[in-house]
C-alpha cells in the first residue's frame, strides 16, 4: 500500500530533506486541477474518504463556484513510492491559474523543486499555462508534463504530447497521461515525483531562512504565513524576525498543512509549512520577505519577489451613499489578505463617495468586488476601468493618472500608456479574426507560432488600455470561446490619446469620462450618449447629452421633456394604493442622482457602465 | 351634522371587458351554469345588512351623494337598487337635491328601464361610451353599438335625469388622434353635462396586458397620450365644460359631488364586496369575493378585510396627491417655503398656472396636469 498513515509517516521538523519533494502544479482553468488534487488527497489517505469533498482545497466561496483558485496552498502528502518502496514527503503546492495572479504563480514556483504541466487532453495548452511554464523553466525547476482527461471521448493525448513536447524539449512519450477523475495514472504521477523531481538542497546548521511564498489573514488566528524553510530550522519555541523590517515576532504555532492545519515541533531544510505569529495584517508578514532566528538572525536574504503593481483602476462606489463606511472597513479587511490592492478615497459628483481601487488585472478587479458585495453585503456601481497614464505638461512636469476625471484640462505635451506584450493560443481557423480585432485595438503583430499543425501561438504588443475593457471577452466571442490570452507589461509608450468628457445639460458627469486614443473618441462618444440617451428618463425639461473633447462637442442626443407622468383615475377605492405607490415612489426618489437639475436612477449609471458582457451576464442570471 | 357618502359595489358583468381589473365577476364565473339572478338574488339582502352595521357606526349623518358603481349596477333590476336608496333615506337624512348616481351599460338600458331608475331614485347617469368608434370599441372588448350613445342619452333626458354623463377612454391600442377627436365629437354633440376622459392603464393579469406581453397589441407612446388629453381638454373647454379634475369636465353645477368628496378626503361608506371606506382619516376595505362578503354578513359577522389608521404624513401625503389634482389646487399656505421652492421651477416650465400662484395658489396648467404625479413627488420627497 502506497499510503502512509500520518503517524507513522516523517514527521515535521525531523524528516530527511532527501525524503523531500517539493511541487507545484500549472494548469489553466477547467484544466482538472482541483480533482487531480483532490485525488492526491484521496490517494495518499491525507483524507478520509467519509470527508472527501470536490475541490477540496478551495476554501473560499468564489473559488468552488467560479472553479479557480485565488489563493496559493500549500499541502504534505506522505507517500511511499512504488518504484524503491522507500517513504517520502510531497508538498503540493497550489497555484492559481490566471494571469492576473501570475505573481502568485511566481512565489510557488520559487519555494519549489519542480512543477507538473497539467494540460487537458481535449483541449491543449493555454496561453496562462504556458506563460507560468515559461516562468517555471526560467526558474531551473524539473517539468513533468501531464495530461489529463484521458477518460474523455475527445480526448487527443497524441497530438498534445507532441505539442507539450515540443515547448519543453522532451519526447512525446515522457507525458504522462491521468485522469484525475477515475485516478487513473495518479499513483504513477506520485512515483515520478519522486523519481524526477529533485530533492531539497540547503543547510540544516546555518542560521534560520524561510521564504514567505504566502500571507492570509486568518478571523480567528489573524495571519497565518505559509513558508518554505531554504536553511536552518524553524522551532515552536524560537522567536522570529522577519529580514525586511527587523520585526521580532513571538512565535504561537508552527506546523504544516495536511490538509488541515497540524501544529509541529518545526520546520526543517526543504520543509513547507506555517507560521502563525498574531499579527492582524498580511503586510506585517509580507509575501517574498525571508523569515529568520531572532537569536541568530541571517545576513543575507534570500530572493524576494517584486511587489505586484496595479495596472487597472477602477472607482467603487456603494450603491446607496450610506454604505461608505461599510465599503472602507470591507476593503480594509480584504487588504488583510490581499497585498495587491491598493485603494484611497475619491469623490464623484455623480457616483458620491467612494474609493479608486488598482487591481492587478481584470479578473482580480472583478473578484474583489464580488467579495466585497459578497461578504459585506454591499451594493457597488463600478466605474469603467482604466490604466495609468503618465501625462507631460509643457512646462516639463508630468502627473500620474490614475482616474480620468483628473486628467489635465490645459495644453499638455505628450500621454504615455502601459503597453503589454500578448500572447494568445487559438486554433489557427481564428488566425484572421484574432489579427482582425488586435489591429483595431492598436496592435502591432510580434510574431506567429504554430504549436502543432492546426493550433497557433500569436503574440501581439497593445495597450493596456485596448485591453482592459472588453478585449477577453471580445476575443472569446469572436473564436468561439477557443481563444486563450496572456499578457505581461513591458513598459509605457506615447499614444495620442485624448479626454472625452460627457455631458449632461452642459455639465461633464466625472463617472463617463474616459480616456481614449483620438480615432475612437467619436465612437466612444456615440456609444455613450446614445446609451445614456435610452437610460435617462425624460425630464422637466429638455436635456442635451453630449461628448465632447475639451470644449469641442464631437457627439450629441436630446432627451425631449416629459409630456405624461400621472395615472389618470382615481376613485376612492384607488387611494390607498395609489399613497401605497407614492411612498415606494418617494424612495426611489431618494435614489436618484442629482447631475446638475438633471435626476438619474443609479440604474442608468450602472447600466452606462456595465460592458456588454455584463449586460449578458446579468441577463442570464435572471433566467 | 356631518356628511357620510354612500358608495354601493354592483360586482356583476355580463362579460368582463379586456383592459378591466376590477372586482367584478360574470355568472358562471361565480356559479357554474349560473345566471345574473340565481348569483345576484340575495346581494341587495347582504348590502341591507352592511347598511344597518353603517347605521351603528354613524348613526347621526346627512347623506350627500351616493354612487351605484361596478361591475354593471344597471344590470341588476331597478327596484332592487331602489331597495338600498330607500334602506339610506329610511336610517338618514338625505340632503336636499342629494346627488344619486347610476353607472350604467349603454346595451342594459332603455327608455322603459331609465324612467324605472329614474322613478326609484337616482337623479344622475354616467354612461360607459368609452369610444365612438368600432375599431376601439373592439379592441377594448366593448360590445355596444355607438349609436345607442344618442339612443340611453336621449332616454335619460326623457327620464328626467337631472345630470347626464359619460365616460370616455383614450389611449387604445390603434387609437390615432383623430380617432379619439371623433369619440370626443361625438359625446359632446349629444350635449351632456359631464365628461370624464381616462388613459387607458394596462393592469397586470388583465387579457390586455397578455395581448400586449405577446406583441399582438401595442399601447401608443406617452406623446400620443399627451396630445390625446390636451384635445379632449380643449374641446370640452370650448364646449362650456370645465375641468375640476384631472380627468374629469363639466357644465358648472354639473360636477360629480360624489367624486368630490373622494378628492377632499371626505368620509364615504363603501357598501359591497371590496368596497373602500374613508372616516375621519380610518381607511378600511371589505372581503373582496361576493360569496366571502355575503357569507359573512348572513353569519351576523363583518366583512371588513382590513383597515389602516393614517399616520400625518400619509394624510398629508393623500392630501397633495388629491388636491392637486383638482382646479381649486393646493393653497400655498398649506405648503412649506421648501415645498414651494422645489416646484418654484415647474413656473418657468409652464407646468403651474403662474397668475394663480401670485394669487396664492398651486394649479396646474394643463401641461401641467399631464406630469401631475412628477409635482407630487417633488413635494412629497
Amino acid at each position: 500500500m502506497p499510503a502512509i498513515s500520518l503517524a507513522k509517516a516523517p514527521q515535521p521538523a525531523a524528516t530527511d530533506p532527501a525524503q523531500i519533494r517539493n511541487f507545484a502544479i500549472i494548469a489553466h482553468i477547467d484544466h482538472g486541477k482541483s480533482t487531480l488534487a483532490d485525488r492526491m488527497l484521496g490517494i495518499t489517505e491525507v483524507v478520509d474518504p467519509r470527508n472527501m469533498r470536490a475541490q477540496y482545497l478551495d476554501r473560499m466561496d468564489i473559488e468552488r463556484e467560479r472553479g479557480i483558485t485565488i489563493k496559493s496552498q500549500a499541502v504534505r502528502l506522505p507517500w511511499r513510492s512504488g518504484l524503491d518502496g522507500k517513504e517520502y514527503i510531497l508538498n503540493m503546492i497550489d497555484t492559481p491559474g490566471h494571469v492576473d495572479f501570475t505573481y502568485e504563480v511566481s512565489r510557488s514556483l520559487a519555494a519549489s523543486e519542480g512543477a507538473i504541466l497539467l494540460v487537458d487532453c481535449a483541449q491543449g495548452i493555454e496561453a496562462q499555462t504556458l506563460a507560468n511554464l515559461y516562468l517555471a523553466m526560467e526558474n531551473n525547476l524539473k517539468i513533468i508534463p501531464v495530461l489529463n482527461k484521458i477518460d474523455l471521448p475527445a480526448a487527443q493525448p497524441e497530438k498534445f504530447a507532441k505539442e507539450l513536447a515540443k515547448l519543453i524539449g522532451c519526447e512525446p512519450s515522457d507525458c504522462l497521461l491521468v485522469s484525475g477523475k477515475t485516478g487513473a495514472g495518479v499513483a504513477d504521477l506520485l512515483d515520478q515525483i519522486v523519481e524526477q523531481i529533485p530533492a531539497p538542497q540547503g543547510d540544516p546548521n546555518a542560521p534560520a531562512r524561510a521564504l514567505i511564498f504566502d500571507s492570509v489573514y486568518d478571523v480567528y488566528r489573524g495571519v497565518v504565513t505559509y513558508v518554505r524553510v531554504v536553511d536552518g530550522h524553524l522551532s515552536a519555541r524560537d522567536q522570529i524576525q522577519m529580514f525586511s523590517t527587523g520585526v521580532r515576532h513571538e512565535m504561537l504555532e508552527v506546523g504544516v498543512i495536511s490538509p488541515e492545519p497540524i501544529p509541529s515541533k518545526g520546520l526543517g531544510v526543504g520543509e513547507v509549512g506555517y507560521l502563525i505569529t498574531g499579527v492582524k495584517d498580511v503586510r506585517q508578514s509580507r509575501v517574498g520577505d525571508t523569515v529568520t532566528n531572532y537569536n541568530n538572525p541571517t545576513k543575507t536574504p534570500l530572493a524576494g519577489y517584486k511587489d505586484p503593481k496595479p495596472m487597472v483602476f477602477s472607482g467603487l462606489y456603494p450603491l446607496d451613499g450610506a454604505d461608505y463606511p461599510l465599503l472602507r472597513e470591507a476593503l480594509d479587511k480584504l487588504q488583510l489578505n490581499d497585498a495587491a490592492l491598493v485603494y484611497e478615497p475619491e469623490s464623484s459628483a455623480a457616483l458620491g463617495f467612494g474609493f479608486r481601487c488598482g487591481f492587478l488585472g481584470l479578473l482580480h478587479m472583478e473578484i474583489v468586488r464580488e467579495r466585497l458585495e459578497r461578504e459585506s453585503n454591499l451594493s457597488l456601481i463600478s466605474t469603467a476601468p482604466n490604466v495609468v497614464y503618465n501625462v507631460k505638461l509643457d512646462d516639463g512636469k508630468s502627473i500620474i493618472v490614475t482616474n480620468p476625471s483628473e486628467f489635465p484640462e490645459g495644453k499638455i505635451m505628450g500621454v504615455e500608456e502601459p503597453i503589454v506584450r500578448a500572447t494568445i493560443l487559438a486554433p489557427s481557423e481564428f488566425i484572421g479574426a484574432i489579427m482582425e480585432l488586435c489591429q483595431q485595438r492598436r496592435g502591432s503583430l510580434l510574431g506567429m507560432d504554430y504549436l502543432s499543425e492546426d493550433r497557433v501561438e500569436i503574440r501581439y504588443t497593445l495597450p493596456l488600455a485596448e485591453i482592459v475593457f472588453d478585449f477577453f471577452d471580445k476575443l472569446k466571442s469572436s473564436t468561439r470561446g477557443y481563444a486563450s490570452l496572456d499578457y505581461e507589461a513591458i513598459g509605457d509608450a506615447e499614444g495620442d490619446l485624448v479626454k472625452v468628457d460627457i455631458l449632461l445639460q452642459g455639465e461633464a458627469v466625472d463617472a463617463f469620462s474616459a480616456i481614449v486614443h483620438r480615432d475612437k473618441a467619436y465612437a466612444y462618444g456615440l456609444m455613450m450618449t446614445a446609451k445614456l440617451h435610452a437610460l435617462i428618463p425624460r425630464q422637466q425639461f429638455e436635456v442635451p447629452i453630449q461628448a465632447a473633447i475639451g470644449s469641442r462637442i464631437i457627439a450629441r442626443e436630446n432627451i425631449r421633456a416629459i409630456r405624461k407622468d400621472v395615472l389618470a383615475k382615481c376613485y376612492g377605492g384607488d387611494i390607498s394604493r395609489k399613497r401605497k405607490l407614492l411612498e415606494k415612489q418617494k424612495e426611489g426618489k431618494k435614489r436618484m442622482k442629482m447631475v446638475g437639475r438633471v435626476e438619474v436612477p443609479q440604474e442608468a449609471f450602472v447600466a452606462a457602465l456595465a460592458t456588454d458582457a455584463d449586460i449578458d451576464k446579468a441577463k442570464a442570471a435572471r433566467k | 351634522m356631518s356628511d357620510l357618502s354612500f358608495y354601493v359595489h354592483i360586482p356583476y358583468c355580463l362579460k368582463r371587458c379586456g383592459y378591466c381589473d376590477f372586482n367584478t365577476y360574470t355568472p358562471s364565473e361565480l356559479r357554474e351554469g349560473g345566471t345574473l339572478e340565481t348569483v345576484s338574488g340575495d346581494y341587495i339582502d347582504a348590502v341591507l345588512r352592511e347598511i344597518d352595521i353603517a347605521h351603528l357606526q354613524a348613526p347621526d349623518v346627512t347623506v350627500p351623494t351616493i354612487f351605484f358603481g361596478g361591475g354593471t349596477p344597471s344590470l341588476l333590476p331597478p327596484r332592487d337598487l331602489g331597495r338600498v336608496i330607500a334602506a339610506i333615506k329610511e336610517k338618514w337624512n338625505l340632503a336636499n337635491a342629494a346627488e344619486v348616481t347610476l353607472e350604467a351599460n349603454p346595451d342594459s338600458v332603455d327608455a322603459a328601464r331609465l324612467a324605472e331608475l329614474r322613478a326609484v331614485g337616482f337623479n344622475r347617469i354616467s354612461f360607459g361610451m368609452q369610444s365612438a368608434v368600432p375599431h376601439v370599441l373592439n379592441i377594448l372588448d366593448r360590445t355596444h353599438n355607438p349609436e345607442n350613445i344618442a339612443k340611453v342619452v336621449l332616454g335619460a333626458r326623457g327620464a328626467g335625469f337631472e345630470s347626464i354623463s359619460l365616460d370616455l377612454i383614450y389611449g387604445t391600442p390603434g387609437e390615432s388622434l383623430e380617432d379619439f377627436r371623433a369619440s370626443v365629437t361625438a359625446a359632446l354633440a349629444l350635449g351632456v353635462d359631464h365628461l370624464s376622459a381616462y388613459a387607458l392603464i394596462v393592469e397586470t393579469g388583465t387579457k390586455l396586458a397578455a395581448q400586449i406581453k405577446r406583441g399582438e397589441l401595442t399601447m401608443p407612446n406617452d406623446d400620443l397620450m399627451a396630445d390625446m388629453y390636451l384635445l379632449v381638454d380643449q374641446l370640452c373647454e370650448e364646449s362650456g365644460l370645465s375641468w375640476y379634475e384631472l380627468s374629469n369636465w363639466a357644465k358648472p353645477g354639473h360636477e360629480s359631488r360624489h367624486n368630490i368628496a373622494y378628492w377632499r378626503n371626505a368620509n364615504w361608506w363603501g357598501l359591497g364586496p371590496g368596497a373602500h371606506s374613508h372616516m375621519n382619516g380610518i381607511r378600511w376595505w371589505n372581503m373582496k369575493h361576493p360569496t366571502a362578503y355575503k357569507n359573512a354578513l348572513f353569519a351576523d359577522a363583518s366583512p371588513l378585510q382590513e383597515s389602516e389608521v393614517l399616520t400625518p404624513q400619509q394624510k398629508s401625503d393623500e392630501a397633495i396627491m388629491l388636491s392637486i389634482r383638482m382646479r381649486g389646487g393646493i393653497s400655498l399656505s398649506d405648503l412649506s417655503q421648501g415645498q414651494q421652492d422645489k416646484v418654484a421651477e415647474y413656473r418657468q416650465s409652464g407646468h403651474l398656472d403662474s397668475k394663480q400662484w401670485d394669487a396664492g395658489t398651486l394649479r396646474l396648467t394643463p401641461s401641467g396636469r399631464l406630469i401631475a404625479d412628477r409635482i407630487v413627488r417633488e413635494l412629497v420627497v
